[in-house]
Order: structure tokens, then C-alpha cells, then sequence
């Protein structure tokens, strides 16, 4: 066989491959977020399910230190608008830390941590803080008279309060000065089988820093990664047993 | 020419300016919320990390103050002694003033003072405000309810069991305001549980202070003079009131320096924290607690003079110490990630939290103080508050 003819061939095969590729490609990320969007639709009037328990695996090793893609994502999916003042309400924020002892940097995304024994819910007077069965710690903010008690309860300093007139409602987010809100994980997208919208925007990135998932469905993803990697709960001390788990800190 | 006035024309006179005064005050309070309410929080200097401010400042101490002023009168139904058993109704019409006072401020910070009542009707029995809104209603029921059997001769046997009742109730009612703080878990300035003794301790002293004031000014307003036996035993007793809380203050600070994870919160609210060291060096311990107690115990002071000075320093002691608990507790960042430092953040996370009170937020909690000014100035005008003491009571020791 001849040089040219063998060249032929390596040409062949690796614009095959490629082609392969391009093909395939799509096709297996199509099928990465199908699958990652196969949660259960709850129909309407259907109470949320004690079965499950919604959670999130934040992995600091995939997070972008300048990435804000996720925070941007829930401020357009849920109608706040990104802050700019310290009465400004923060649903989902990030932050960069630095390991004392060894000078690590860490960035991650920091929300409401949705507690399986949250303080929030603890201290409110009238129950308008509360945990839906599935495990998402939400306020009832027709309920909520403002007197920021589980502002001062939550360790993570996830809730903010609405100093201002709110000015444009979201249909599925309604929201309301003088009351405080927080991270809900999206539970009106939840309820539609769709992923919170910070998780999908993460993905969008390339990150995949948040994996989000049922804690109690031994074959969905968080379950498995939980099982085969070490992850930390923030404030484990306070035996708040969160929702959310990180990888890397 | 025109007569002379009568001493009850001018005394009039200066009652209607009295009222006229803290009806202004009251005013300018409820109009402060009103605003507060219509354009939000933001005409606040609280935020999203300094979420208790200036009002609450105002209210825990008018709350505060409104369990320990009852002291006065448990000394005199459950302890028996008449010195105190006649000033029992002036302490319980001081005790309802101060918690009205109080609890207006309270619920017209809230975000949403149009919804008080669900307060009252939706109940989670879990949380300690709950729990207070239960407390504190059923303190003005009981007191007035001590009142009438004080105050009306038919009812006084029933003086003592009720007594034992209110003095019983303040005491929780103190733990629980005592509890607001300790119960939250993640915050370096307040999970203690010596928090509602501390608490407890300091409303006897702040109680007792109020009392002593607004005597002073009833005997000075009817020309009396207080019988000077009195005064002392009256003027030592505060005296011990604020030895103890100073000690309590002392406990809590000394058993968070020894816990290591504490010691920089302690740095910071004790030594390099700006204001808030200044307050609690300067505000509390000296001007709240060391000149007090000079004036009460140095000997040759102790008239009546330095009495009602001692009192002044010690409610101004009272609202140093409140604004160094709330607002400095809440300026120190929150431990979330323990081993780490914050290199950035949008939330202010790992970083002095500032806070600059504005005036509508001032102005409403002195609402709170002239709501509890009406209420005594008008009961002691309208009812016999006077403490009548038995002119046979020994003038001294």
C-alpha cells in the first residue's frame, strides 16, 4: 500500500471520528439534560410528597470564581433585582473564601440551605416561615408581618427583607415590601418537573458546580455523588441537618 | 389686678403642657411609622444585615424595664412590706405604661403593621415571639387586674395571691424576652443561656430606676418630701440591682472570651469594635454602672439628688448596653464557614456590618417613651398613684 493511500485512510478515520463526534455530541448533551430534567410533575392541588427531599450538591471544584451566571439566573427567573445596596434583597449570592491554614481559595453560591430543622421556621411567630414536605423552607408572604425574627435565626444569612415598594410582580413569584424572602429552589418550576433556574444556568456555563436532586431517591445523581464523594454541610455543629451539601471545603 | 392663680391653677396648667408635650412626641412617632410604612424600611438606617435597629433598641428596654418595675410592687404584696406595698399601684400603672409603650414601638417597626392580628390568630407555638405575644398580653390583664385588687378595699385580701401571680408571670415574661436572644443558635453575640437571668437582673434595676424617677418628680409636683429611711432603703436596693447586672454582664463576657470560637467576636464588641466599645465601656459600665453606684453608696451622697442622678445614669446605661447587644451583636459577620476567611462577597459576608440610624426609626422609638409618659402623667392625674406612706414609719434605720 502506498504512503499517500495510508494517509488516505488516517484522514478518513479521523474526520470519521470527528464527524462521529459532532454528531454524537448534541445528542449525548441533549440527553444529559433530559435526564437531569426528569423530575416529577406534581399536578395541581397534589400535596408535595414526604418521599422526597429536594437538595443540592454545590461542588466549589467546578465553580467559577468570576462566574455569576447563577445569580443572574434567579434574579430574572424570580423577579429581584440584582443588588446594588445593603437593603437590596439577596436570594442567592456568591462568595470567594480562603482556607486560613493553607490559602485555598474556594468560590461558591450561598442560598438558603433549606434545613431539615431550620431556625427560620423555629422562630417565626405567625408560621409564615415553613418546610413544605418535600424539604423546601419557604415564606408564606401572606403571612409574614415583617419582624425579621428568622432574618436574625438563619445562620447563612440567606433571607433578606423588602425595604422598598416591589414594583413589578412575577405571576409565579409573588413578592411584597415588608415582608422577607429567600431562595424557594425554584418550587414553581420544581412543581412543572423543571430543574431551580440557577442550576440549569450553571450547567448552561459548562460547570455543573449545582447538582440538584431527590436526597431520598437512591438513584438519582446528588444521592450517588453524595455517596462516593466527601461532602461538608455548612455550620454542621448546629445539627441543622441542610439540604444543601458541598464538595471541596 | 388680676388674682393671684391657685396653686391647683398652675398645676393644671402645667399638667395640659405635659400632655400637650408627649402627645406631640407620641405624634411624631406614629407618624414616623406611618412613613416608615409607606416608603419601606429604606427611610431606615436598618438593612439586610442590621435587621433590629433603633426601635428595638427602644422597645426591649421599655419592655424590659415594664417587668422590673413590677419589682417594686413584688417587694411590698409577696414579700410584705409596707413601704413597698404602697407603691404597688404606682408600680403597676408604671409597669402597663412602659409595656404599652414598648410594644407600640415593637409592632409599628414590623414590616407589615397592618397584619398585628395575624400575630394573634395564626400561633406557632415553637417560636418565642409567639410565645411573648401571650406574655405580654396576659401581664396587662394581670396587672390591672393587681391594680384593682390594690385599689379597691373590697378586693384587697385578693392583693397577695395576685401579687404572687404577677410577680410569677414578669419573671417568665423576662425569661422570655431573655430567650428572643439566647435561642439563636448561629449568632456569636446571643446564643447564652445566661442571657434571661442577665436579663431578668437588669430589669430589676432599670424597672427600679424608672420607679425611683418618676417618684422623685410625683413628691417634688404634690411639694412632698420622701421620708429619707425610705429613700435609703430604696436608693441601696438599686444599688444592689446594678452591682448584680453588672456582674451578670461581666459572666457572659467572660464565658464567651474563654470559649476560643468567641474571642473575636469579644475583640470586637469589647476593644476594637469602634462605637460599640465605646458604649459599653463608656455608656454601661461607667456611666451606667460605676457612677451610679458612687453616687448611691459613697458616703455623704445618697440624698435625693444623687438618687434621681443615679437613676438618669442608669437608664442611660440601659440603652448603651441595648445598642451594643443588638446592633453591635448583629455588626459582627456570622461564623458560616469556620476555618475560612471571606475574600469576597456581595452580602457583606465576613465584614463589619454598619448602621446609621435615621430619624424617623429615633423618632419612633421616642414615640414609644411618650405613649408610656401620657399613659403615667394621665394616671397619676386621673388615680390616687401618690405613694401614701405611714406617717409612723420610722425616719431612720
Amino acid at each position: 500500500m502506498s504512503k499517500v493511500d495510508i494517509n488516505r485512510r488516517a484522514f478518513l478515520g479521523k474526520t470519521g471520528v470527528a464527524l462521529g463526534g459532532l454528531v454524537i455530541a448534541p445528542g449525548l448533551v441533549l440527553f444529559d439534560f433530559a435526564h437531569a430534567q426528569q423530575l416529577p410533575v406534581r399536578k395541581p392541588g397534589e400535596p408535595a410528597s414526604s418521599a422526597v427531599r429536594w437538595g443540592m450538591l454545590i461542588d466549589t471544584t467546578q465553580c467559577g470564581s468570576n462566574c455569576n451566571e447563577c445569580v443572574s439566573a434567579c434574579s430574572k427567573e424570580n423577579g429581584w433585582p440584582e443588588a446594588k445596596t445593603p437593603t437590596d434583597v439577596q436570594w442567592i449570592r456568591k462568595i470567594e473564601i480562603k482556607q486560613v491554614s493553607t490559602g485555598r481559595q474556594v468560590a461558591l453560591p450561598m442560598m438558603c440551605q433549606h434545613c431539615a430543622n431550620p431556625p427560620c421556621v423555629d422562630v417565626c411567630p405567625t408560621a409564615a416561615s415553613f418546610k413544605r414536605a418535600d424539604g423546601i423552607v419557604l415564606v408564606d408572604k401572606h403571612r409574614c408581618i415583617g419582624c425579621r425574627y428568622c432574618m436574625m435565626a438563619c445562620p447563612f444569612k440567606a433571607r433578606s427583607f423588602v425595604h422598598e415598594p416591589v414594583a413589578d410582580h412575577d405571576s409565579d413569584m409573588p413578592r411584597g415590601q415588608g415582608t422577607v424572602e429567600s431562595c424557594t429552589l425554584c418550587v414553581h418550576r420544581l412543581d412543572r418537573g423543571v430543574q431551580p433556574a440557577c442550576v440549569e444556568a450553571c450547567a448552561k456555563t459548562g460547570h455543573r458546580a449545582m447538582i440538584f436532586g431527590d436526597l431520598n431517591d437512591p438513584n438519582s445523581e446528588i444521592y450517588l455523588r453524595i455517596r462516593s464523594v466527601t461532602t461538608t454541610q455548612l455550620r454542621a455543629d448546629l445539627g441543622l441537618n441542610t439540604g444543601f451539601s458541598f464538595v471541596g471545603l | 389686678m388680676q388674682p393671684a392663680k391657685t396653686f391647683a391653677q398652675i398645676e393644671s396648667r402645667y399638667f395640659y403642657l405635659l400632655v400637650a408635650l408627649g402627645a406631640l412626641a407620641a405624634g411624631a412617632g406614629l407618624f414616623s411609622a406611618y412613613y416608615m410604612e409607606e416608603h419601606g424600611h429604606v427611610v431606615t438606617g436598618m438593612n439586610n444585615q442590621i435587621v433590629w435597629g433603633m426601635p428595638h433598641v427602644f422597645a426591649i428596654f421599655l419592655i424590659v424595664a415594664a417587668s422590673g418595675v413590677l419589682n417594686v410592687a413584688s417587694v411590698g404584696s409577696v414579700f410584705k412590706k409596707e413601704v413597698y406595698k404602697a407603691r404597688a399601684p404606682l408600680a403597676g400603672l408604671l409597669s402597663i405604661a412602659l409595656l404599652a409603650g414598648g410594644l407600640s414601638v415593637l409592632m409599628l417597626d414590623l414590616g407589615r403593621p397592618d397584619r398585628v392580628i395575624v400575630a394573634a390568630t395564626k400561633y406557632n407555638a415553637t417560636s418565642v415571639f409567639a410565645w411573648n405575644v401571650l406574655l405580654y398580653s396576659a401581664l396587662f390583664a394581670l396587672v390591672a387586674l393587681y391594680l384593682w385588687t390594690l385599689m379597691e378595699k373590697r378586693m384587697n385580701p385578693w392583693s397577695k395571691p395576685v401579687g404572687l401571680l404577677v410577680f410569677a408571670w414578669r419573671i417568665i415574661l423576662t425569661t422570655g424576652t431573655g430567650l428572643i436572644f439566647a435561642f439563636l443558635v448561629a449568632r456569636q453575640a446571643y446564643a447564652s443561656a445566661v442571657l434571661p437571668p442577665m436579663f431578668v437582673v437588669l430589669s430589676f434595676a432599670w424597672g427600679l430606676a424608672v420607679f425611683l424617677i418618676v417618684q422623685s418628680v410625683m413628691f417634688s409636683w404634690n411639694e412632698l418630701q420622701l421620708n429619707p429611711a425610705i429613700q435609703k432603703r430604696m436608693k441601696n436596693l438599686l444599688g444592689l440591682f446594678v452591682l448584680s447586672a453588672l456582674y451578670l454582664v461581666a459572666t457572659y463576657h467572660l464565658t464567651n472570651l474563654y470559649f476560643a470560637k468567641q474571642t473575636a467576636f469579644e475583640q470586637f464588641i469589647l476593644f476594637d469594635g469602634g462605637v460599640y466599645p465605646w458604649l459599653f465601656w463608656g455608656g454601661y459600665v461607667v456611666a451606667g454602672g460605676a457612677l451610679p453606684l458612687l453616687l448611691i453608696f459613697t458616703p455623704g451622697l445618697g440624698k435625693s439628688g444623687h438618687v434621681l442622678a443615679a437613676s438618669a445614669l442608669t437608664l442611660l446605661g440601659a440603652f448603651a448596653l441595648l445598642y451594643v447587644f443588638i446592633v453591635g451583636g448583629q455588626a459582627f459577620p456570622l461564623s458560616i464557614f469556620p476555618g475560612y476567611e471571606v475574600l469576597s462577597s456581595s452580602f457583606g459576608d465576613g465584614q463589619i456590618a454598619s448602621y446609621a440610624p435615621s430619624t424617623p426609626e429615633i423618632l419612633l422609638g421616642f414615640g414609644g417613651l411618650a405613649i408610656a409618659f401620657l399613659i403615667t402623667t394621665i394616671g397619676v392625674r386621673a388615680l390616687n398613684f401618690l405613694p401614701h406612706d405611714d406617717p409612723k414609719t420610722p425616719h431612720h434605720d
